[in-house]
């Protein structure tokens, strides 16, 4: 029974011949493109030029002074900034009230996740119908009301705010879920047990067991929901092409008009880096304080 | 007593009228681009509020979809798509997760750092890349372009991993007893305990690719390889806004398959949409 260093060494073939053509393709389809795109980012590459020549940190000195690379960094930020509360509350929200409510809760679960499942460009067509400023519904019941119409997504004071919207509805299901997966993890006799602290009403019982008992959910569903907002791309690039005056312009769809539109090589390579360093920031950001909360338990 | 069963009942009135509200704002959509698909152009277009079709247009709104789109060419490299997609990353992943979580081999730790890292590389990362070489080697409007950026999953391996790492030694050391060979344990006992597993990830993988617009939007311009969300973005550019009715019977053409197949089952699907914990 005693482990031969041959059959180790044997064992360790096997273990590398499983592993290698994952090995193969993570290195071709991702490390090396990785690694590419950063190197891009320092060279004034367009496609359909025949030299390539090393620019430095042109491009993000470029960038830098570029007011539409500020307006959609701040776009994104902003979206972001209202998604993520807005997405994480409602979520939070439901998943309480949707706990404490027997019967219906087969039916609200499946209404408010129905968005998570569905095609979401499908959906962000029909809400640009429904915020569609002359026979959308929206409009028809502001004019019913006798209010004047607004154009969601055709004005620059509203066209983000509108994706935003767009975005909460989106992503709160999903969020739903998660905390009723958190719910049901805490012990029933927490909850007696503050009763016997004194806790009556039902804010009492969500302040002093409930809340505190969700923080590792919450912490993780705000990263993941910032994440997923950071990335938004669909409407911006489908239903208002970053217009009006640049208001929905995102930095996905940054990215996407320079690097596949103008072909701008080197300038959207820049602006990938820029956003892979934003998405990682976000992430290392879960891996320490999420990580140091899990230690402080 | 009295008093508190009746303040709870209030209280439980009123958490079901903001629960109806929420359930009714999340399926606004849903209903009205049913309810839309099924009207004829001049009610939708008539001045105030109207819910109902009051005559029958689906037929010819649902009609136009399939004469003036290739639908079902849609749906089907839809389905050609993801379905390569997931095959191909789960056969890829199953080897190198038990590789990673049971066999010690030279450069393991190195491999895992590298899934860890690609976790946080979103596809717009290296899409300009991969683009370039898709278009050199002139396979731009494939299905190859469509299939191969995603085959490696970093998310079904690390998933796939935890899996293989938390399988019960003791089962593995009672299967040793009883002369079973390493590669039968692998094969016969290891692997099934992790088709829950799979499928939860299948079931992620399919919605997450049905759905992507970015990287079909990137590689394809050809309407006859356009998956079903490029499909219906090609279809609201050609009629830019004057056939909502049609427009509105293509999307839910288009989502429909994955909304049916929530509804049948709802549970593998949460399961497997929120397994990114």
């Amino acid at each position: 029974m005693t482990p031969l260093s041959a059959q180790k060494r044997a064992e360790a073939r096997v273990g590398l011949m499983l592993a290698a053509p994952a090995i193969l393709l993570l290195v071709l389809l991702v490390v090396l493109p990785v690694l590419a795109t950063a190197g891009f980012s320092l060279t004034d590459y367009r496609l359909g030029t025949q030299a390539i020549g090393f620019a430095g940190f042109d491009n993000y000195a470029a960038l830098w002074n570029d007011p539409r690379f500020w307006q959609s960094v701040a776009n994104t930020a902003t979206y972001t900034l209202i998604v993520v509360p807005g997405s994480v509350g409602l979520g939070l929200g439901a998943a309480l009230l949707i706990e404490s409510r027997g019967w219906l809760k087969p039916f609200y679960r499946v209404a408010y996740f129905l968005p998570v499942a569905s095609t979401f460009i499908a959906m962000a067509i029909v809400w640009e119908f429904l915020m569609n400023p002359s026979v959308g519904l929206f409009n028809q019941i502001l004019a019913a009301l006798g209010l004047p119409s607004v154009n969601f997504l055709g004005n620059p004071q509203t066209a983000l705010y509108s994706m935003a919207a767009i975005g909460i509805w989106e992503l709160t299901g999903f969020n739903m879920v998660l905390f009723m997966a958190g719910l049901s993890a805490i012990p029933r006799d927490l909850y007696d047990a503050s009763a016997v602290d004194g806790a009556e009403s039902g804010w009492d019982r969500f302040r002093m067991v409930t809340w505190p008992m969700l923080g590792p959910t919450t912490f993780f569903v705000v990263i993941i929901t910032m994440i997923r907002a950071v990335r938004v791309f669909e409407v911006a690039a489908v239903i208002t092409q970053g217009r009006p005056e640049g208001a929905t312009e995102v930095l996905l769809y940054s990215i996407y008009v320079q690097a596949f539109q103008y072909f701008n090589i080197g300038y959207a390579a820049a602006l990938i880096v820029v956003f892979l360093a934003v998405t990682a920031l976000i992430a290392l950001a879960q891996a320490r304080f999420g990580g140091q909360r899990e230690a402080n338990r | 007593m009295r008093r508190r069963s009746s303040s709870s009942l209030v209280s439980s009135i009123a958490s079901h009228a903001v629960l109806m509200l929420g359930a009714l704002v999340m399926l606004l959509p849903f209903l009205w681009m049913a309810l839309t698909s099924l009207k004829p152009p001049q009610e939708i277009f008539r001045f105030g509020l109207h819910i109902l079709p009051e005559q029958w247009g689906g037929a010819e709104n649902y009609g136009r979809v399939f004469s003036d789109t290739p639908m079902l060419r849609f749906l089907v490299n839809g389905i050609v798509v993801c379905s390569a997609i997931v095959v191909l990353q789960v056969l890829i992943a199953v080897p190198a997760a038990y590789a990673l979580a049971r066999i010690p081999f030279r450069g393991r730790s190195l491999f895992f750092s590298l899934i860890l890292i690609s976790l946080l590389v979103p596809i717009q990362v290296p899409s300009l890349f991969l683009y370039l070489g898709f278009a050199h080697a002139g396979l731009l409007d494939t299905y190859a372009s469509l299939v191969l950026p995603f085959i490696i999953s970093a998310f079904a391996i690390f998933l796939l991993r935890q899996h293989f790492l938390h399988f019960p030694q003791e089962v593995i050391e009672a299967a040793r007893l009883d002369n079973f060979g390493e590669f039968e344990i692998a094969w016969r006992i290891v692997l099934p305990s992790a088709r829950p597993a799979i499928g939860a990830f299948a079931v992620f993988s399919m919605v997450a690719h049905w759905n992507d617009l970015y990287w079909p939007l990137v590689v394809v311009t050809d309407p006859a390889m356009a998956t079903p969300p490029l499909g219906v973005v090609f279809f609201r550019n050609q009629e830019s806004g004057s056939d909502f009715g049609a427009l509105m019977a293509a999307a839910t053409v288009i989502s429909a398959p994955l909304i049916l197949a929530f509804l049948l089952a709802q549970r593998t699907f949460v399961r497997g949409l929120t397994s990114i914990r």
